[in-house]
């Protein structure tokens, strides 16, 4: 089995409202605050050991659900 | 006109959607997400709600519900779509209309009548609107932050596909932060329409409101002109 872990992030050209809402409350708690992003985190167990097929399938996997190409990017590592 | 409003786990306007449709003397029937066919059916509803509970992204799950592969075969051969709210972001992310849903602005869900303007009255949809027309009928998402990048919107703009804004009266003017006030859009052949606004909650006087009717009546004048015109 390999275990992936997921990244997924909005697209840099979108808007964030979460994450401006907390840029919004960090900065009033006055610390050195440029800008903040909110993304998601995923885990993904695979019944699969070898590297090369599980790099496709999670690549799969992030296109057609756990990520929306229209507005988000998306990355993974494998480990054992 | 048999008519098909699909209930998916989590769904939870399917039942105002059937009844709307029986108040102007349809008989409707409602179809199980894991069915697999919508064959002989002249409309397909995706209706409001949380499918799936709307985990990872709203609409995300519910696109690959064992229904979906053929509604996207019976929309792709010109059938009549007609996504409403969380049935908007089935559509978007089956990649039946363009672009995508972001948090409201703001970042509050808002359930509250709404403002809208008819941009494009020549659809199967819209008919009875007269275009410009202003209308009432209720909004209630948390992630209808519509979205879409310069060429889409240029090419929706350019192609007449944008069917509703939102529009400031009185109280209520771009209420999630949409691009271009985008309400609803339909797809460039006019047989997939998405929209975030409920018209099922706008059907009788007694619950607020009726400028939502017009769009069943719409459909069904469109049905009329089609059979008669057609085979």
């Amino acid at each position: 089995m390999l275990k992936a872990r997921v990244k997924v992030t909005l697209k840099k050209s979108i808007l964030d409202p979460q994450g401006s809402a907390a840029e919004k409350a960090l900065k009033s708690m006055q610390y050195p605050v440029e800008s903040v992003r909110i993304g998601k985190f995923m885990e993904v167990v695979l019944n699969e050991d070898d590297k090369d097929k599980a790099e496709k399938i999670m690549h799969e996997i992030c296109q057609k659900l756990l990520s929306n190409p229209v507005i988000e990017d998306y990355s993974f590592e494998l480990e054992g | 006109m048999k008519i098909g409003v699909v209930r998916f786990p989590g769904s939870s306007c399917e039942v105002d959607c059937l009844e709307a449709w029986r108040l102007v003397g349809e008989d409707p029937v409602m179809i199980w997400h894991q069915e697999t066919s919508v064959k002989g059916f002249d409309l397909i509803v995706l209706p409001g709600g949380f499918s799936y509970g709307n985990y990872l992204r709203p609409g995300s799950i519910a696109r690959y519900s064992p229904i979906m592969e053929d509604v996207i075969r019976f929309a792709k051969s010109g059938g009549l779509v007609w996504g409403i709210s969380n049935g908007f972001q089935i559509l978007t992310e089956c990649g039946l209309l363009p672009g995508a849903f972001l948090r409201n602005v703001g970042l509050r869900y808002i359930c509250a009548p709404q403002y809208l303007r008819v941009e494009n009255s020549d659809l199967p949809f819209t008919n009875q609107y007269e275009k410009g027309r202003l209308i009432q009928i209720p909004i209630s998402h948390g992630e209808g932050n519509y979205t879409i990048d310069d060429e889409g919107l240029k090419r929706l703009q350019d192609n007449n596909q944008i069917v509703f804004r939102y529009v400031n009266t009185d109280t209520s003017g771009n209420p999630n932060g949409s691009r271009d006030n985008i309400a609803g859009i339909v797809n460039k052949e006019g047989n997939v329409l998405g929209m975030m606004p409920h018209p099922e909650r706008a059907v009788e006087e007694i619950i607020g409101g009726v400028d939502g009717k017009e769009m069943f009546l719409s459909v069904l004048k469109h049905w009329e002109g089609r059979s008669q015109g057609g085979a």
